[in-house]
């Protein structure tokens, strides 16, 4: 991309459809994702509100669900497949795509200091098989037999056998085609990343002189490339077993009255190479969360992030220990209990880098100057669930101890708090903090105070209950639980959960009003509304092809002199509390050694 | 197929808008800073921060006082001491750590709000205080580690010793059947290819083990003799999820999994436990209440509950997997065996 910076004339459909510019594909990334945002988080309102008023007629379920709510009442088939959907497509569309898409999209050329990632074809070639991967997923809602309604794991026999259920049909073939192509415009866009960080870095810019946001989205594009691959051949296997009779996953099934020719195939193979990437996608949607939060707070605090190499050494102590610790899914999937053993000793790890995480974080509040922007609070609130959910992973994490919590509502409430609201919140954090970058206007920040409000008491009323649901050993993926007399004292919790879950849902209409409101008629932002220091901020609000007008910015110093004084007790800079990266050491200023 | 045709509709006319929008940028005016946190936004946001973590304590509080019921009654199983144990353990700890850091995070958010006339102090490292958020993590769960690791072995160690009772679990679209491995108490071969009429399991007819062999639709255990469980699938993925016993282990097809306890309370036992006299009071009062609207819908009624253990699913299996239970009765050795006495063998069922 090197001099491309002049404008030269672009029709609509090379900039705004087909464009290869990083920050239109990086916006086309965020309106995807939040578009399948609004879809799964819809089809979660549904179902939870089977949960709470089991089999009861509701009005909404025949409109949205048509043929597959007879007189209103949702057909059990039809629950299974939106737990299914709204799994994939939080985890994937929304959480992967939709953050990590976006966001790398976005920061990784403004904050190294580069015109445009390594390849523009190639970036938007990654958008545009997602955007296809969406569109296969959503359609696969209206064929005849539903959508795939096996679970998100999509646990063979089950989902390889249309026999067994009428999702494994059509819909997962559409199912696994979607993600096919998902896998594919996952691996281009991290290895674009990959590259992009590692060779286009301006001059100056040094690897420990990155902001943590990139740090984040490098290590994640690199589990990524390492993990979504065996995601495919696993999808590739079952593709084989559904389609031309192999047997790789299947063996001895005796079902709808025949015996099927398979033999020596085991499902355990399949949990293997599902949670091989499925562990690791963890934290594909978490480490980018955290890299945004790291940025958000230290900017907003006016302090630099504590702790700054070890908070590098934390995301490649946590990556590395992610491609290791799939087991935990699977104590007691049958495999060998000695596996077990050294998946709980590889898992039970990650809590100290994670410990290490989250007392950096609450370190650099600590004596700060905190300014409470809309992304600061979600990143306050990320901090929060991330300690909160990581916290009873030391239960699950635990062979023993998962025996009798596994795949109960205490695992959903885990996971959708470490994972689920905290990524989401990153998410949030980062639209705030990053939309005048993003659309050269700002957010109103009051609608923002409301949206953090509703959605962190709202998040924290449907999951903290949860737990202690799914203690009595309530079983998740239930269409209803009225058959066991013995959980009837937990559907009032099951019904307050469900209100809850409304709450915050309505709560989002808040920032879905102010983002597109917003984006027309948001006041116009200037420069660096945030007083940051990373380079994103030196570029013009107005954005050009190649970010910069004229020569690339040359780096002399970290991404996090925030309120550094000199002996005298003054700001290095006099009258400004930061040092942006293209600031030249002062007089008499030390670099530190970070 | 027509809601996905106005589905795209409604994406094209999204890109509209946004194409739209370009209009409204040549209209806009001057860039201003009213948009990013003020003093009084400080102010107000930092106190709310230190609301919210009381409101967190409140509903922490709450929550293991009213839902106190919903943990499991005390174990039914020998290893279930164990078990709850090591649970009650990590759930202190959990709890400690929740609290003091949920308290720190909040508190000093409110306590160092912004103002215009403060400084932060610039504090960008110390390797002392990394070593020791390191170090104790790492002996907590040390700890940790080491005492789950030996339970888990205890537990997941399935071995013929004490002569245990032998029973397959078997596990299909949507049920469940034990077979008992009879006078023998060896488990007869089988093989779903061998599933045929009153068959319905798969059991190999030329294995003379297998002539003794009793299904049932009733899980019934002797209290106080182990249990080894062989557990085979016919279909799908199952898991056999039995709460009371604090015993879980996925049902695979095409291989056989195990597990192994040692029932140690009668089904009679845990109904008079306090726990459950008074949780069986609360459900039925539930019930009766339910009855009441059911009746005025001109519906049943439901059944008084009484307590009995059950085994459930707990490995999503179709349409039906929300209801495939079955039930457990721990009985004295006596009852047991006049139970036994009164089922058919594998033999009897084939005769007929």
């Amino acid at each position: 991309m090197s001099g491309a910076h002049g404008h030269h004339k672009e029709t609509f459909i090379t900039k705004y459809i087909f464009s290869e510019d990083h920050k239109m594909i990086s916006k086309q990334y965020l309106i995807t994702g939040l578009l399948m945002g609004i879809i799964g988080i819809a089809m979660s309102l549904l179902f939870r509100m089977q949960i709470a008023w089991p089999e009861q007629s509701f009005g909404v379920f025949e409109v949205l669900l048509g043929k597959w709510a007879p007189e209103g009442v949702m057909d059990p088939n039809v629950y299974l497949a939106l737990v299914t959907i709204h799994g994939t497509i939080m985890v994937f569309f929304v959480l992967t795509a939709g953050l990590s898409g976006t966001f790398s999209n976005l920061l990784i050329p403004l904050q190294i200091g580069a015109r445009d990632m390594a390849s523009g074809f190639l970036n938007m070639v990654s958008y545009w098989l997602f955007f296809l991967s969406s569109i296969i997923m959503v359609f696969s809602l209206f064929v005849e037999a539903g959508p795939a309604a096996a679970g998100w794991t999509i646990y063979p026999p089950l989902s390889a056998l249309p026999q067994a259920m009428p999702g494994s049909g059509l819909g997962m073939t559409l199912w696994l085609s979607s993600m096919a192509i998902f896998i594919a415009s996952s691996l281009m866009g991290s290895l674009n990343y990959v590259v992009t960080v590692i060779n286009l870095r301006t001059k100056g810019m040094s690897m420990t002189r990155l902001p943590l946001t990139i740090w984040a989205f490098f290590v994640t594009a690199i589990i990524g490339v390492i993990s979504f691959p065996v995601l495919l051949s696993a999808a590739l296997l079952l593709i084989m077993d559904r389609g031309f009779g192999t047997s790789f996953f299947l063996g001895d099934i005796f079902i709808q009255g025949e015996v099927l020719h398979n033999q020596g195939g085991s499902p355990v193979l399949f949990e293997h190479l599902f949670w091989f990437l499925g562990h690791p996608e963890v934290y594909i949607v978490l480490l980018p969360a955290l890299g945004i939060t790291s940025e958000v707070i230290a900017t907003n605090s006016r302090k630099p992030i504590f702790g700054y190499r070890a908070m590098i050494g934390s995301i490649i102590g946590i990556a590395f220990l992610s491609t290791i610790v799939w087991g935990h899914h699977m104590f007691v999937s049958g495999m060998n209990p000695f596996l077990g053993s050294v998946f709980t000793f590889t898992t039970l790890l990650i809590a100290i880098p994670s410990a290490v995480k989250s007392f950096n974080y609450i370190t650099t509040l600590w004596k700060g100057n905190l300014q409470f922007n809309p992304g600061m609070l979600f990143s306050i609130g990320l901090v929060s669930t991330f300690i909160t959910g990581g916290l009873t992973g030391i239960i699950l994490g635990d062979s023993t101890l998962d025996i009798n919590v596994h795949d109960t509502y205490f695992v959903v409430a885990h996971f959708h708090l470490v994972m689920g609201i905290s990524a989401l919140y990153g998410l949030f954090a980062g639209v705030y903090h990053w939309f005048p970058k993003m659309y050269g206007k700002m957010m109103n920040k009051n609608l923002g105070y409301v949206h953090f409000w509703i959605t962190a008491i709202g998040a924290y009323g449907v999951f903290f209950p949860m737990h202690f649901v799914g203690m009595a050993g309530l079983p998740r993926r239930y269409y209803t639980y009225t058959n066991f007399p013995y959980f009837d004292d937990l559907a009032d919790t099951n019904k307050l959960i469900t209100y809850f879950a409304l709450f915050t849902a309505f709560g989002q209409l808040f920032f879905l009003y102010n983002f597109i409101h917003s984006m027309f008629y948001g006041k116009k932002a200037v420069q660096n509304p945030w007083k940051s220091t990373t380079l994103e901020w030196t570029t013009p609000v107005e954005h050009i092809h190649g970010n910069w007008p004229g020569e690339l910015p040359t780096v002399y110093r970290w991404a996090y002199d925030y309120s550094k004084t000199n002996e005298n007790g003054d700001y290095v800079i006099p009258g400004q509390d930061y040092a942006t990266q293209v600031t030249p050491m002062q007089e008499g200023e030390v670099e530190l050694h970070h | 197929m027509t809601v996905f045709l106005v589905l795209l509709v409604v994406a094209l006319l999204g890109i509209t808008f946004w194409q739209l929008s370009k209009i409204f940028k040549l209209s806009q005016g001057k860039a201003d800073n009213t948009q990013v946190a003020n003093d009084s936004d400080n102010q107000a946001q930092g106190k709310y921060m230190l609301c919210f973590v009381i409101a967190m304590y409140a509903m922490t509080i709450y929550c293991f006082v009213a839902y106190r019921s919903y943990f499991l009654p005390e174990t039914a199983s020998e290893h279930g001491k164990d078990y709850d144990i090591l649970m009650l353990i990590s759930v202190v700890l959990i709890m400690f750590v929740q609290i003091i850091t949920q308290f720190l995070l909040h508190f000093f958010a409110f306590k160092y709000r912004g103002k215009k006339e403060n400084k932060a102090t610039f504090f960008a490292d110390n390797n002392l205080l990394e070593a020791v958020w390191t170090g104790i993590p790492i002996v907590t769960l040390a700890g940790l580690i080491i005492y789950g690791l030996y339970t888990w072995t205890d537990i997941m160690d399935v071995n013929d010793e004490d002569d245990p009772l032998m029973i397959e679990l078997y596990a299909y679209q949507f049920d469940w059947r034990a077979r008992y491995a009879g006078s023998d108490n060896e488990l007869g071969k089988a093989n779903v290819r061998f599933i045929e009429g009153v068959n319905t399991l798969g059991i190999d007819a030329s294995d003379s083990y297998a002539m003794d062999d009793v299904v049932t639709n009733e899980l019934h255990l002797p209290v106080g003799r182990k249990v080894v469980f062989k557990m085979r699938s016919q279909d799908v993925l199952h898991s056999a999820y039995m709460p009371f016993f604090r015993a879980q282990m996925n049902v695979v097809p095409g291989m056989i999994t195990e597990f192994s306890y040692t029932p140690i309370k009668t089904t009679e036992e845990m109904r008079q436990t306090d726990f459950m006299v008074e949780k069986v009071q609360t459900i039925n009062s539930i019930r009766r209440k339910n009855s009441k609207q059911l009746i005025a819908k001109g519906e049943e009624a439901l059944e008084p509950y009484e307590f009995d253990y059950y085994l459930l699913c707990n490995k999503i299996c179709g349409v039906s997997h929300y209801n495939m239970q079955m039930k457990i009765v721990v009985e004295s050795e006596e009852d047991y065996n006049k139970w036994m006495a009164k089922q058919k063998t594998f033999k009897q069922v084939v005769a007929k």
